[in-house]
């Protein structure tokens, strides 16, 4: 096969479902989307937080660390399903982190469709970097 | 100080943080860790923290508008990414093996270098004419559109490149910052990609490596709601009236202010790092 039947091949099977403009303007889209609803919901954290901790002194000039709880994925969903501030902003945060590893994860699919094998196995490896960082905040 | 008016005035330090940011180019990280830490006498690790989660924010937030202009080069992107990921790691690992003074430390040479970097005017390098057979095989060559249509490039020093986005992850992940300054300087002055290309696909990259390094920073409870809140909302909204004022602003005035106080802050973070004082 001749190199630019190749190009015309691999640009045929993207055609197929999206255009490489949809799919940028989706990718645009995600991202847009994605950052407004995490800032949508460490804002109503923020309220809930400060309703119950407001007149509290900040403390941050010895480092304690968080508790365990807003430390992981589990332990902040429960804190948030509990209504309490500083686990839904915590979620907001995860849903803020969770929104380029989307990206990611939507490139993966371009490039499956697009059957580009090097560049699936790269996109690959960078994405279990990123599930490997923050489903297990990178112990072993 | 209650937390109420904590939040507020922390908001306004996100909010000019992201605003200069956005306007000098150099990222609200930069500005933000050394207020926290020097005015505010916040711990070095939770500044770090919330930093980190505010360059996330201002990454995709600004990569929205840039993706639909399609200079980002995905290919490019995803090959340096796993140079900058598997950096991030390595940089939030030692984050948590150096004391907070040796990262004040570094931090302060990191934004010697920012100012150095942001003067200094670099002579344009010439655009390679040949391809090179690496970044060929990978695909990384592309076109960009202008006013004369879609103009071809050739992408080349792909193993340079890639050893400069290792430290580039590596800073990010150890002193929380975006470190655009270091991934521009390996697309532009190692790799050659066209600067309307390389500020793009660098700012794609942003938050990807920020998200490596965030998984750690969040276990070992550095990434603190209280603080993280106002900083991300404040450098959000920040970030977004800045990019929007942008190609109005006179921003080279404002760029030499913003490189003096940098740096003092560098040379106050050098002083109090050695001296013990974070």
């Amino acid at each position: 096969m001749t190199r630019k039947s190749e190009e015309t091949r691999r640009n045929g099977a993207v055609a197929l479902r999206l255009t490489d403009e949809q799919f940028e303007q989706l990718i645009g889209n995600l991202l847009r989307g994605g950052v407004i609803f995490a800032a949508l919901v460490v804002l109503i954290g923020g309220i809930f937080y400060l309703r119950r901790h407001g007149m509290e002194h900040p403390a941050y000039g010895v480092f304690t660390g968080e508790p365990t709880q807003l430390r992981y994925v589990d332990g902040i969903i429960g804190w948030a399903r509990e209504w309490r501030g500083r686990g839904i902003i915590q979620l907001g945060i995860l849903l803020l982190i969770a929104t380029p590893i989307a990206r990611v994860a939507l490139s993966l699919c371009a490039f499956i469709l697009q059957r580009d094998r090097t560049y699936v196995l790269l996109t690959a490896i960078v994405l279990a970097v990123l599930f490997y960082s923050l489903m297990k905040g990178g112990s072993l | 100080m209650n937390n109420y008016f904590f939040t507020q005035i922390v908001f306004c330090t996100g909010l000019a943080a992201g605003l200069l940011g956005a306007l000098t180019g150099l990222g609200g990280g930069v500005v933000l860790v050394p207020v926290l830490t020097l005015l505010f006498g916040i711990d070095i690790r939770y500044a770090i923290g919330a930093s980190l989660i505010s360059v996330i924010a201002t990454s995709s937030g600004a990569g929205a508008a840039y993706v639909k202009e399609g200079y980002t080069n995905i290919r490019i992107g995803m090959f340096l990414e796993i140079a900058t990921t598997l950096g991030a790691l390595a940089g939030a690992f030692l984050a948590g093996l150096v004391s907070p003074s040796s990262i004040a430390v570094i931090f302060g040479m990191f934004l010697l270098h920012s100012v150095y970097m942001s003067t200094s005017r670099s002579h344009q390098l010439l655009p390679p004419t040949q391809p090179d057979p690496l970044a060929t095989r990978l695909r990384m060559n592309g076109n960009y559109p202008t006013d004369e249509g879609p103009r071809q490039y050739y992408v080349t020093g792909v193993p340079a490149g890639t050893g400069l986005m290792f430290v580039a992850g590596s800073l990010s992940g150890l002193l929380g910052i975006g470190s655009g300054a270091v991934k521009v300087l390996a697309m532009d002055r190692a790799m050659r990609i066209p600067f309307k290309v390389s500020t793009t696909t660098s700012n794609f990259m942003i938050g990807v490596t920020a998200a490596a390094s965030a998984g750690v920073y969040l276990s070992r409870g550095y990434i603190d709601p209280g603080l993280a809140m106002p900083v991300m909302l404040g450098v959000l909204v920040g970030s977004l009236v800045g990019a929007r004022i942008l190609p109005k602003a006179r921003t080279d005035y404002l760029r030499r202010i913003f490189s003096v106080v940098i740096l003092l802050m560098a040379l106050e973070m050098i002083y109090k790092g050695i001296w013990g004082k974070m």
